[in-house]
């Protein structure tokens, strides 16, 4: 080949590159940051698996309220709750319409049959679909213990369903609007058990949500188109393409060359730079999430509140939040994160005064103290960087004669002898809210049933516990005010040192409009457009 | 020739049992629980966790567990990732032509340009040409991956914006995959544009993939060039009058060639390690991304069955290295 022809076909290259990048009107292209499992929601734990399943392709009976944690209605219009708290009867939307695809076409618009075989395939080991593939373990449903707290599922009538429970729980509602209860089409499942194909349910989704479904290539690219039935409304844009890009560089690149209208997931370093091009908007929310420093107050000194709370003051977060999060934090008070109902603003956070910390210590008799701090192996979005925040917790503590040795473990490891309620030292982890429900982080945390478990302070306090008990019935008004009462026990308890929600971002190119942040962490382009 | 076929091929039955053994035991050494990770923060009582260890098979002993894994995969059944629960060998086949295509470009460039490049080195010894095409040569050797391709992306893709930044073909071409090769799929297509747009996509990583082979091919042609423009025969001929095209071209390259060609067969190995990182940097659909994701997740089935399979690869071109060697060289047939 000369070098005129190479020429040539090198400048049809690239003019076909910039063509295609430039011609695609109404598709919006995201730059995902991984591959989902699957697109059966329920088998799934990770938030990259829902925003490409549970998010596009399913409704619940309940959703939250997009931007916020407030449950509203779904496919169930509305829902009845028994005086005892034990059962909950909903009424479903009449006429929403299943998507119509190319290996499916519904006979028959959504009734309970749907929900009642979206929730027994989870929990009935004789419905055909509890081991349709091999390994499901409905990890979800099973951590949000439904099992013991669903007793049975009744069909009222075609467009009513009763839930009975074994206790009361209000937090259950908000479990609903929980991606692992996404609701699937009977008469689809039906026909795959007839032809044999049960996998299919798994790799060729069919819903009710705002996307349907249309193509798989795995680890490239995902690609839904409006649902035009959609019960809501046709949505603006015509077509959503996940571009699979896992490398945050990467990403930022496609999204800067117009190959990507929405990324998540920047390193936050680079963050200032995409606020200052005008191509770009960045948007940004707190976390739910929490990331603590939990002591073992089941071990001296740190049985005793004045020195918890001594250490606490000892901790400059501000320097964590500049070395650690790099401004993609913010200092935590509470165990709850912010964007969350009942969060008790009035609270004040412990000062940093590592000379009154030192002077509470000495009252206390704890002098030359050393103790041992634990850090995670592994990035979380509550806490990039595990090693580093416990050094400078490390200097922050010697400053008041406290020697601290800095330990960890492999991940899984780690996870487990945190747990021990004989554990040597403090531990770093933290929390990502499943449902925007306080009692995801009060009761799952730091409820006295937890110690040995999930609650890594051992901490078993009876004014709080009782507080979160009855917390769990009630309106969402009564209900936030116990907890609001429960953060003032905590925060004069101090069983954590809490440290940071992070804050997370979200650049998009100018031209989107009508993107909502979910603090729940997912990615939802319902209502999205893209401006000419 | 047919007892050298056969008896290389009688090699490559120990050592697959040997690679069943290591891939089996590598994933299970790695200290964590997949079962553990996958549960997170959100942990499991300890009789949720002995149901999955049922459920998955991890409460058999180890050897019960490896004398099954074996069994399946006589049958052809190499089991379920956990993560995804779906069959390894339909991931590990929907996966594998993305990185075969990016191997087979990235080989084809650097012998079209290592050979070469090699062979003029060696014949201009010395000299500044030569003394660039090693340094170049050995900075290439040097780059590490992941900074190589993200320096080329921000060059020719962000600043000159003449590639595209990632992924396999544009976005706004679609079709169904035939035969899992975008070069072949995009012409089958028969849609205007999409092979030049697949060919665009191919052009960075291939040269980031292409690089440390490049490298290697040249350095290995200069040197074997040089000891056979040593040797008698290419005296006689220059001394014959023979034309030094002919002489570099016929007699000398041919013999270099056994030993560059045992290099290129060595190769494979390091494209497959190359290509975990390019892959990763370039969004690029192929099976390094996927292991590399499973050995993070301690996805049991997919790290032995995906060692097992890459394995067998690099086998089978050893195999045919080792044939296609036993061709040029009568010597070692014996």
């Amino acid at each position: 080949m000369n070098t005129r022809k190479v020429t040539t076909l090198l400048a049809a290259t690239f003019f076909a590159t910039s063509l295609a990048t430039a011609a695609s009107a109404k598709t919006l292209v995201y730059c995902s940051e991984g591959s989902p499992e699957g697109f059966d929601p329920a088998l799934y734990t990770a938030g990259t698996t829902f925003d490409a399943s549970s998010k596009p392709v399913y409704s619940g009976l309940v959703q939250f309220e997009p931007g916020t944690t407030n449950v509203v209605p779904d496919l169930a219009e509305s829902w009845d709750v028994s005086d005892d708290g034990m059962e909950f009867t909903f009424h479903l939307r009449s006429g929403v319409k299943f998507h119509s695809t190319d290996f499916f076409t519904p006979t028959r618009d959504l009734n309970a049959d749907d929900i009642i075989f979206s929730f027994d395939r989870q929990m009935n080991a004789d419905n055909p679909f509890n081991a349709y593939v091999e390994g499901a373990s409905w990890e979800y449903f099973n951590g949000m213990s439904m099992p013991d707290l669903i007793k049975s599922i009744e069909k009222v009538d075609d467009m009513t369903v009763k839930f009975v429970l074994t206790r009361p729980e209000a937090p259950f509602v908000a479990n609903l609007g929980m991606d692992f209860a996404s609701i699937m089409s009977k008469e689809y499942a039906d026909s795959l058990a007839a032809s044999g194909n049960l996998s299919d349910l798994n790799q060729k989704p069919v819903g009710t949500g705002p996307f349907q479904f249309v193509a798989y290539q795995p680890d490239a690219v995902i690609r839904y188109k409006a649902f035009p039935d959609y019960y809501a409304g046709k949505q603006p844009i015509d077509d959503l393409v996940f571009a699979i890009t896992t490398d945050n560089a990467v990403r930022q690149q496609k999204l800067l060359a117009g190959e990507c209208h929405v990324m998540p997931y920047p390193n936050p370093a680079d963050v200032q730079a995409l606020k200052d091009n005008s191509d770009i908007t960045v948007m940004e929310q707190e976390g739910l999430n929490v990331g603590y420093l939990a002591y073992n107050t089941k071990v001296a000194p740190f049985d005793n509140a004045k020195v918890r709370k001594a250490l606490n003051m000892a901790i400059n977060k501000q320097a964590i939040l500049d070395t650690v999060f790099q401004g993609a934090g913010q200092a935590a008070k509470n165990p709850i994160p912010p964007t969350m109902w009942s969060y008790n603003d009035s609270i004040q956070d412990d000062p940093y005064d590592p000379d009154a910390a030192k002077a509470m210590l000495e009252e206390e008799g704890v002098t030359d103290l050393s103790m041992k701090v634990w850090a995670m192996p592994v990035q979380r979005p509550y806490n990039p960087n595990a090693r580093r925040m416990a050094e400078v917790i490390q200097e922050d503590f010697s400053k008041i004669g406290v020697t601290v040795e800095i330990v960890s473990y492999e991940w899984g490891e780690y996870l487990e002898r945190s747990k021990a309620e004989d554990r040597d030292g403090a531990v770093l982890l933290g929390w990502t809210g499943d449902n925007g429900d306080p009692d995801n982080f009060l009761a799952v945390l730091l409820g006295c049933d937890a110690v040995g478990g999930a609650n890594r302070a051992q901490w078993c306090n009876e004014e709080f516990n009782d507080l979160i008990m009855k917390a769990k019935s009630g309106s969402q008004e009564e209900r936030a005010k116990l907890y609001e009462e429960a953060q003032v026990v905590f925060k004069r308890e101090a069983p954590w040192a809490t440290i940071a929600h992070s804050i997370v971002h979200m650049p998009m190119r100018s031209n989107v409009t009508g993107y909502k942040m979910d603090p729940l962490g997912g990615h939802n382009f319902e209502g999205v457009d893209i401006a000419e | 020739m047919l007892r050298f076929f056969l008896y290389r091929l009688a090699l490559v039955i120990p050592t697959f049992i040997g690679v069943s053994i290591v891939a089996f035991a590598f994933i299970r050494l790695l200290p964590g629980d997949p079962i553990l990770l996958l549960a997170g923060e959100r942990g499991l009582t300890p009789e949720r966790y002995e149901q999955l260890q049922a459920l998955y098979g991890f409460d058999k002993p180890l050897v019960v567990q490896y004398f099954d894994y074996v069994i399946g995969v006589l049958q052809g059944d190499l089991g379920s990732s956990l993560v995804t629960k779906r069959p390894v060998l339909q991931e590990f086949f929907a996966l594998f032509p993305a990185t075969l295509e990016l191997s087979i470009c990235a080989i084809i460039l650097a012998v079209a340009i290592g050979i070469p490049a090699g062979v003029f080195a060696a014949v201009k010894r010395g000299s500044w040409f030569d003394q660039s095409i090693m340094g170049v040569a050995l900075t290439g050797y040097s780059m590490p991956i992941f900074w190589w391709g993200l320096l080329l992306i921000i060059f020719f893709s962000g600043f000159l914006g003449w590639t595209p930044v990632s992924g396999r073909i544009s976005l706004l071409y679609y079709f169904e995959p035939v035969t899992g090769f975008m070069l072949i799929d995009s012409l089958l297509s028969g849609q205007k544009g999409a092979f030049t747009s697949a060919v665009s996509h191919l052009i960075l990583p291939t040269i980031v993939l292409a690089t440390i082979p490049l490298a290697v091919i040249a350095r290995q042609t200069r040197s074997a060039m040089l000891e056979v423009l040593g040797e008698d025969y290419v005296r006689t001929a220059k001394s014959k009058g023979l034309a030094p095209k002919r002489i570099i071209g016929l007699h000398a390259l041919r013999n270099a060639l056994i030993p560059v060609i045992t290099t290129i067969g060595l190769q494979v190995g390091v494209l497959m390690t190359g290509a975990i990182l390019t892959e990763t940097i370039f969004s690029w659909p192929g099976i390094g991304k996927w292991m590399i994701d499973s050995v993070g997740k301690r996805d049991y089935a997919v790290v032995q069955g995906g060692l097992l399979l890459i394995a067998s690869v690099i086998m089978i071109v050893n195999l045919a290295v080792d044939v296609l060697y036993g061709f040029i060289n009568p010597r070692i047939r014996r």
